[in-house]
């Protein structure tokens, strides 16, 4: 019988910090300016400059070590991790080596088998490095500085995990609290959010473990879970034919569904770290950490819980909308303001979730806002609109965060209450359609469907159906 | 008296009752440039046209009363590796030696808004790098008192230019003694406050845990003056401190009585020049007669600041001069293959061969397997050196020894042996490691008409102490 073999498996995770300045200066962190136009002499390593500690940095990288289970590092230092690149414009990054801020944390995942803890070795804060443009047909390189200074924490997990459904897991646990603390939108697609993937395997029963690689470059759920049991199977294919697994670091390319290897340990860097003298060593006093403690969000379960006391809703709707913080909260802004739980929550179950699907996007990307959620609400209970322009005015809305009274008032979308124009065109639809008429008073219950569509259609579908269908009975009764 | 011979305060004095122009100040100090620097060389940069512009500017302000400072219209030369904005800033070196900063280092914008005017920078050893000003990218600079003899270094165009009076006052950095050394060379005040007094924002880092900032001036009162005007709270430099006893002027009484000073044995021994050391005692007895209490004791673990410091110092700048890779700025080799080469050739070419010691030495002794043996090492044997200063400060006000163990050496003799040259800096390098101020001040001439320095070395924050010491002392020589 063939050997059983398992993964064991670590993440590097790098999550870019929500703050709008950068982690040593004072410029912009927002993504997509200009190159080199969120820079100044700090942050392109001009002689002479010297970095100044963003307190922001250390109150993310803190909250996210509690939400976590980590011990808080109160001395804490900075030190220089020195190799030469040109998008590394000091040719040493500003991280934590030493004594970084958060150690010994973990966190709960949910597989086949129960809840498992992920351990979490330490957490981390350093810099983002600038970005190379490589212009193969000019044959240069330009680098641009943007990026160059954005805060990020790396959190090192322990070898917990045993597959790819755990890893994923993991992720999405770490981005459920990271997003609920505000401190990162954790976008893999844009970076925001990476992952290395470190990999062994071993015999099943095995107690030490394999020779690991690390794998980079995986920017998707997805590309991740290739990407691990392509390793695995490459690893496990070694070892079968009796070699042995390089330790290095690979590149994953997902078009080609293969990693190449980048560098192996024999050539890895001496990165020379030492205590970065430019910076004081960092003191998070027991009043700091108490206050970074006392602003830390409700989380998941909590709100989980307080929904089910709060408001009437399905356990369903419950576990959709808490799974994001932000659909969390324009359901509970919306809900303050409407004061309709089960309609806030038909709307995000129902035609957010189908609109978010078809334009391949997250809760998080919802961009209208909870007052014009509840607007639309309060428009539609008032009858000013019907359930159908409701429907078509959410859709402008979920795109552009338009004001619904506004946008049915300038569109002329409200529905005619006026009576005399809608018992004329009842009556013209009586008219054009004798057969129609003579079923229903047949007996065909059917019939009054169709006239009442007639007759909506008359009005551009601003009328009420259901006075439409009171008037169409009276008038054939 | 010709407006050259003036110490900074009396020009501004002068300048401000009307008696002369900024522009006279701009005019007499280029009038000495013009007669001397051919054979000085002081400065690497200098800037006629734009020193003139600034003190026009100036001399309106002060004519219109929104300047009255000491230091008001009064020309000053700066170390070429503080950063001024529009104004070449090389460190002496070649790899810099294109570089124009886009800004200004704080003690330049502290200078420039108390109306001093900058007439250039001033020639150094590369990268601060050194102790005679010869390991400069750009050629020596000759000591003004005898000029087959080096200024010392690394800020040895600073004090050179003050002594000769190609400036008024300059400002200098001292690292393990670069400030210091050269003043006693060429005879003029020289002063490294505590470390965090000033700011460091745009200073080109060596070793940033050493570096600081500086005065060199003709004599104490301008010392106390300028540093007046530099101490101030920075949030650009995290190392920064922010003090409120920097009104450094009020030290200056003509009296030492009640001061206890400190004589360290360790400063006297074996390698010390005899005209030195007769120069640094005789300054210890004028501080007697004016009423200070001196005494001689032990410091200890003098013998491990050299290898500590160097060890520090060099890991550091192997760190800080990485960036200085052709990429963005300053020079990069003309041919390469690849970005490897790139790299390999233009720090090659870029760097002199002291800076490229000290690279060396300071990546192996921050390489895996190395840190705990070497850095840490040298981080415990600094730690253990503070703390012997603090044990001496319980008892002295102030510690009097000699800057350096001889007067300035001949130009070309120090290179050839870099040990010994490093050994040269016993005396200046204990403050640096314990983050002191200390402060050298003339206390004579040896018998081939070299000056000598004193060094008065103070408390973290005593400043004030080591300056009215040093005031008392000056004014007692005087007479």
């Amino acid at each position: 019988m063939a050997k059983q073999y398992e993964t064991v498996i670590g993440l590097e995770v790098h999550v870019e910090l929500a703050t709008k300045t950068k982690i040593f200066c004072g410029c912009s962190t927002a993504f997509g300016g200009a190159p080199n136009t969120h820079t100044c002499p700090v942050c392109t390593g001009m002689p002479g400059t010297l970095p100044v500690l963003n307190k922001q940095v250390v109150e993310y990288a803190v909250a996210v070590g509690l939400a976590t289970g980590c011990t808080i590092t109160q001395y804490c230092k900075f030190d220089r991790k020195n190799y030469f690149y040109p998008d590394n414009p000091q040719n040493y990054q500003i991280s934590q080596l030493y004594l970084p801020v958060c150690r010994d944390g973990f966190v709960e995942i949910e597989t086949p088998a129960g809840m498992k803890k992920i351990g979490i070795h330490e957490i981390h804060m350093e810099e983002d490095a600038g970005k190379l443009i490589h212009d193969e047909w000019e044959d240069i390189s330009l680098v641009d500085y943007n990026r160059s200074g954005v805060p990020l924490i790396e959190i090192v997990s322990e070898p917990d995990m045993r597959s790819a459904d755990e890893v994923i897991a993991y992720l999405e646990k770490l981005r459920l609290i990271i997003r609920y603390l505000g401190a990162s939108d954790c976008k893999l697609q844009e970076g925001s959010m990476r992952a290395d993937v470190n990999l062994s395997v071993r015999e099943a029963g095995s107690e030490t473990f394999g020779t690991r690689t690390e794998m980079k470059n995986l920017n998707s759920f997805k590309a991740i879970a290739r990407a691990i049991d392509s390793e695995r199977a490459r690893q496990i294919e070694l070892l079968e034919e009796g070699k042995k697994v390089v330790q290095e670091t690979r590149r994953w390319d997902d078009n080609k569904e293969y990693s190449y290897a980048m560098r192996s340990k024999e050539d890895a860097q001496d990165y020379r770290y030492f205590p970065d003298p430019d910076l004081t060593p960092l003191r998070i006093d027991d009043a700091w950490l108490k206050r970074i403690k006392d602003a830390q969000p409700e989380f998941r379960t909590e709100k989980m819980a307080r929904y089910r006391e709060e408001f009437d809703i399905p356990e369903y709707d419950i576990e959709i909308i808490t799974a994001s913080k932000h659909m969390a909260d324009i359901f509970e802004e919306a809900t303050a303001i409407c004061g309709q739980p089960k309609k806030v929550s038909n709307w995000l179950m129902g035609e957010t979730l189908r609109l978010l699907k078809e334009r391949e996007e997250e809760p998080e990307d919802i961009r209208f806002s909870p007052a014009h959620l509840a607007k639309l609400i309060e428009l539609a209970d008032a009858k000013t609109i019907n359930s159908t322009v409701a429907k078509e005015v959410f859709e402008v809305m979920f795109d552009e965060d338009i004001e619904p009274a506004a946008y049915v008032q300038e569109k002329g979308l409200g529905m005619v209450s006026d009576e005399a124009p809608l018992r004329k065109a009842v009556e013209e639809v009586i008219a054009a359609n004798p057969k129609s008429v003579e079923d229903y008073q047949g007996g065909k219950e059917r019939a009054l469907g169709f006239l009442v569509g007639q007759t909506m259609k008359a009005m551009q579908g601003k009328a009420d159906p259901g006075a439409v269908s009171r008037l169409l009975k009276e008038l054939l009764s | 008296m010709q407006l050259q011979e003036l110490t900074a305060v009396r020009l501004a004095e002068k300048i401000r009752a009307g008696g002369a122009t900024a522009m006279d100040a701009v005019d007499a100090a280029f009038q000495k440039i013009a007669e001397q620097e051919e054979t000085l060389h002081c400065y690497v940069t200098l800037d006629k046209e734009g020193a003139r512009k600034r003190a026009e500017e100036v001399q309106r302000r002060i004519e219109s009363g929104a300047l009255a400072g000491p230091l008001a219209g009064v020309p000053v030369a700066v170390k070429d590796n503080i950063c001024t904005a529009g104004m070449l800033t090389t460190c002496s070196s070649k790899i810099l030696g294109n570089f124009v900063p886009p800004f200004s280092a704080q003690a330049v914008s502290a200078l420039e808004a108390a109306g001093a005017v900058i007439l250039g920078k001033t020639n150094m050893d590369e990268f601060a790098m050194g102790s005679t000003t010869e390991t400069s990218a750009f050629g020596v600079t000759k000591n003004p008192h005898n000029t087959a003899h080096v200024p010392g270094g690394s800020s040895g165009g600073s004090a050179a230019a003050v002594a000769a009076g190609e400036c008024f006052f300059a400002l200098g950095s001292d690292t393990g003694g670069s400030i210091r050394q050269p003043a006693s060379f060429c005879g003029v005040v020289g002063m490294k406050p505590t470390y965090g007094t000033v700011s460091r924002y745009g200073l080109v880092a060596y070793g940033s845990s050493l570096d600081q900032i500086g005065p060199l001036t003709k004599d104490v009162a301008d010392c106390a003056a300028v540093l007046e005007v530099l101490a101030a709270h920075d949030g650009k430099d995290s190392t920064s401190i922010e003090r409120k006893d920097t009104d450094f002027t009020s030290a200056l009484i003509p009296d030492a009585a009640g001061l206890r000073i400190g004589i360290p044995k360790d400063y006297f021994g074996e390698g010390l020049d005899g005209e030195v050391r007769a120069a640094v005692l005789q300054a210890a007895k004028v501080l007697g007669e004016k009423g200070a209490v001196v005494e001689e004791f032990d410091l200890s673990l003098v013998e491990y600041a050299i290898p500590a410091y160097y060890t520090i110092a060099s890991a550091e700048a192997s760190s800080n001069l990485e960036r200085f890779d052709g990429i963005k700025y300053g020079y990069r080799t003309p041919d390469f293959d690849g970005l490897h080469n790139m790299y390999k050739k233009t720090r090659s070419e870029g760097f002199g061969a002291e800076v490229k010691r000290r690279i060396m030495l300071g990546s192996f002794v921050l390489s895996s397997g190395y840190y705990d043996a070497y850095y840490l090492k040298a981080l415990k044997v600094k730690a253990l050196i503070k703390k012997a200063f603090d044990e001496a400060f319980q008892k002295y006000d102030v510690i009097l020894g000699p800057v350096a163990p001889t007067t300035a050496p001949k130009l070309g003799e120090s290179l050839k042996d870099p040990i010994k040259m490093y050994l040269g800096d016993i005396y200046t390098i204990s403050v640096n490691l314990a983050g002191l101020p200390a402060l050298s001040v003339p206390c004579g001439m040896d018998q081939k008409g070299l000056p000598i320095g004193a060094q008065l070395i103070g408390d973290c924050f005593q400043e004030k102490k080591i300056l009215q010491a040093a005031y008392a002392y000056e004014q007692a020589a005087v007479k």
